[in-house]
């Protein structure tokens, strides 16, 4: 099993991975977390899950349905409302060997138990000196387009990303979410995954005045039985193109997407899905070959990761690029609850910006 | 206006309102320095005098004891009352040995910091019997998540002094790989919790180790300690809320010392109630005992591990105490409280109490003390002379290079190489004619 998942292509998608794979099976992205934590808890009886709303009830997203009743109480619980003591007792529980997945019910709700991350968890192996680990993944929904307001819908990866010791996991597929949440709470680090909840139902493109399709309509719903896993760290190729190269994570993959496929742009889109590690090997081959960058994410523009990606890039790639690196990001506010479609990074803003690159 | 109200209140309100201006207490601590003190707020309970009710007891039926004071030794020197841990003469000898090991030790490591040996340190004198003699109470395997003045739970767990004298120096016999500020100890053999420096953090990961060892259905159960300032951080109340919830078997210890730096007990709530009496609006068991009394702390912690251990819940145990000197050796103390504090505090000394006791029962006498008190100013000084040709803290002999960019991540990720390289592309520019291979760079 592990020589398998250990030599599988990085651009896979769901049906070619030779892990123990099923029946050809479409399933949406809250499925799939679901199947993943459920692999898991069965693989692993050291694996717990909690959070606020997560056991009898499954979550307000629904990803843990079912695990409380099939893994038991003492696996599967109900949290109080305190994140510090959510995060704070994963360390500890950590400690003591087991590999707690706490849930966090927003990205938006986090900031109670940063001190505990940040301080903490990323901190533990290297202040003890490999002593005590901090095994632990925070699975968090983020990101907009469900009229959440301000406290509903942020994307605060870089927060995250800009800590040593932490690692940084963003889905954008079914395939992905399984296989790489199955990676992350295999890891002995503390890993932050971040669930694009817009894209939790279907491939969501950024057209939000036209119906949404499901996820069973998309390759990436196609999903294995059983275990199988992501390595963290590679990239996914979602289109191979030499026209322009689009860093994109989360639901922006698909809203790049649908929009370069909109104008027929020949772009070559890679789907980061880890930002810590990052794979810059991809990143530095995707840009040698098209010249151009296009990076987009929905998080506000300062200090966003697209800041340290424009500057990777510049870094590694100047003599090939033809055009200045292009950021499409959410604007520097904070998330506005009717004017949502106006702020977010939709096709207005990643097409102007494309029209831009390709005109140097 | 419709209001009417004829009561008569100082006026002077800003908005020109009749309603009676409002005005901010900010605490002020009994004596600043120059004044005399004025220890008549602390109430001498009679030692001997406190129930000691069984360990089953709801928290909400033993309610007086969060506000009293549990005390064993009285000014007879003799153990009094239920609370009596009734220990054998040996092992009251061990922790009294213990005991003076840790001042013997403070007393090396504070003046070595004086001599420019280490950064840093901190003192736990007036403190030693709410870390010795409560840590001799639980399992050796109990997990303990300590703060920063808890030195004395691995000297009684027979941590080596060495290790702890190369973590101070930060040499390259540092288990810790010289990552840590001095004292920030970690021991897993010792099931001692590596020391964050952050404030209040361990004690909801005492919480979490705890309920882990329940989910288990393990036997060991889990004690923190934190100061009393510490305790208006939100992550004690994250502690005591998911230690209730859960019913986890875990101690949470206050100790209470009166000082948070400079500032006083009373920037933590102190003035309004007790300590211990948080533990009651969680609905955990809590106690208040004479953290100078090494019996009582002895008996309080083992009265809350036999609890814990009979799955009947967490306990709150709050050490009344007084920190002798410093903060730490980053503080002068005569800079914010009246010197004559320490000599008049009203609960003594712990490590004198204990002696006493000892020689009141017949077991102990003032020459035995002298030789001991020698034995380990003769031990520590001796390994800090072992521990020296480790190395001191910015005089070489650190550990290697490249350990700096190990254990961010179990694996070196791409961009950790590329800025390891940079820094010894760094060194060798700085130090040109340092050796990489020796290991053990200027």
């Amino acid at each position: 099993m592990n020589a398998q998942t250990k030599d599988m292509n990085a651009a896979g998608t769901g049906g070619d991975t030779g892990n123990d794979t099923g029946s050809e099976r479409r399933i949406n992205m809250i499925e799939a977390i679901n199947e993943a934590l459920d692999v898991m808890l069965a693989r692993d009886p050291d694996v717990v899950v909690m959070g606020e709303d997560v056991g009898y009830f499954g979550g307000v997203f629904r990803c843990t349905a079912g695990l409380q009743e099939k893994h038991g109480k003492t696996r599967v619980f109900d949290t109080p409302i305190n994140e510090c003591g959510i995060i704070g007792a994963a360390v500890g529980m950590g400690a003591y060997g087991l590999r707690p997945v706490p849930e966090i019910q927003f990205a938006d709700y986090i900031y109670p138990g940063l001190d505990q991350l940040i301080s903490e968890a990323a901190r533990l192996r290297y202040r003890s000196a490999n002593e005590y680990i901090a095994p632990m993944t925070v699975r968090s929904p983020f990101g907009g387009g469900i009229f959440g307001g301000q406290t509903h819908s942020q994307s605060p990866e870089s927060l995250f990303t800009h800590v040593a010791g932490l690692k940084t996991v963003i889905p954008a597929t079914p395939y992905d979410a399984k296989g790489l949440l199955i990676s992350c709470i295999e890891d002995n680090d503390p890993v932050i995954f971040f669930e694009p909840k817009r894209i939790y139902n279907g491939p969501f493109t950024g057209f939000y005045d036209k119906p949404v399709e499901p996820w069973k309509k998309h390759a990436d719903s196609i999903v294995p039985e059983g275990y199988y896993k992501i390595p963290l760290g590679k990239a996914r190729h979602v289109a191979e193109g030499e026209a322009l190269t689009v860093l994109a994570y989360g639901t922006m993959v698909h809203v790049a997407e649908a929009v370069c496929k909109e104008k027929g742009i020949d772009a070559d889109i890679l789907d980061l899905r880890t930002l810590v590690p990052l794979d810059i090997e991809a990143i530095e081959a995707s840009v040698k070959k098209t010249g151009r960058c296009l990076i987009v994410h929905e998080a506000t523009r300062t200090s966003g990761f697209g800041s340290e990606l424009s500057a990777l890039v510049t870094e590694r790639c100047f003599y090939h690029l033809e055009a200045p690196v292009e950021r499409v990001t959410g604007f520097d506010t904070p998330y506005p609850h009717s004017l949502e479609w106006a702020y977010f990074p939709g096709p207005v803003r990643i097409g102007e910006a494309i029209d831009k690159i390709l005109s140097e | 206006m419709a209001d009417t109200a004829d009561t008569p209140t100082p006026m002077g309100g800003k908005s020109g309102d009749n309603r009676p201006a409002l005005a901010l207490h900010v605490p002020e601590p009994r004596s600043r320095p120059g004044d005399p003190v004025n220890f008549a707020d602390v109430t001498m309970t009679e030692p001997g005098s406190q129930p000691r009710p069984d360990e089953s007891t709801k928290p909400e039926e033993m309610k007086d004891l969060a506000y009293d004071l549990v005390r064993v030794l009285g000014d007879d020197n003799k153990a009094h009352g239920p609370w009596d841990p009734k220990l054998d003469p040996d092992t009251l000898r061990t922790m009294l040995g213990h005991m003076a090991m840790v001042r013997a030790f403070d007393e090396r490591m504070f003046r070595g910091q004086r001599q420019g040996k280490t950064s840093f340190y901190m003192k736990c004198t007036g403190e030693e019997a709410t870390s010795v003699a409560s840590s001799m109470a639980l399992a050796s395997d109990d997990m303990v998540f300590p703060s920063y003045r808890q030195q004395g739970i691995l000297i009684a767990r027979g941590y080596p002094l060495i290790e702890m004298i190369n973590q101070i120096y930060s040499n390259k016999g540092d288990k810790l790989k010289g990552r840590q500020l001095p004292i920030m100890y970690s021991s897993r053999e010792h099931s001692f919790f590596s020391i964050s420096g952050n404030l209040a953090t361990q004690t909801p990961q005492a919480v979490g180790w705890a309920m882990a060892s329940a989910i288990k259905g393990d036997s060991r159960i889990a004690a923190t300690w934190v100061g009393e300032g510490s305790t208006a951080e939100g992550d004690f109340h994250s502690a005591c809320t998911f230690a209730t919830v859960y019913n986890a078997p875990v101690i949470l210890n206050v100790i209470n010392n009166q000082w948070a730096i400079s500032s006083f007990s009373g920037f933590a709530g102190g003035e309004r109630t007790t300590f211990a009496a948080r533990g009651l609006g969680y609905g955990i068991a809590s106690l208040r005992v004479d953290g100078n009394d090494a019996l009582a702390c002895f008996a309080a912690q083992r009265w809350a591990a036999n609890r814990a251990r009979a799955n009947h819940g967490p306990s709150l145990i709050e050490y009344f105490t007084y920190r002798a000197e410093g903060h730490s050796t980053s503080d002068d103390p005569s800079g914010y409280r009246s010197a004559q504090e320490r000599e008049e505090w009203p609960l003594g000394d712990p490590v004198m109490r204990l002696k006493n006791h000892l020689i009141a029962i017949g077991e102990w006498d003032e020459d035995r003390q002298a030789v001991m008190d020698k034995a380990c100013a003769d031990e520590v000084k001796a390994t800090t002379k072992e521990a020296e040709k480790n190395g001191i803290l910015g005089h070489g002999l650190h550990h290697p290079f490249h350990t700096m960019f190990e254990d961010v991540f179990e694996e070196l990720p791409w961009h950790l190489k590329e800025q390891a390289d940079q820094a010894t592309r760094e060194r060798k520019i700085k130090w040109p004619d340092h050796h990489p291979k020796d290991g053990a760079g200027k």
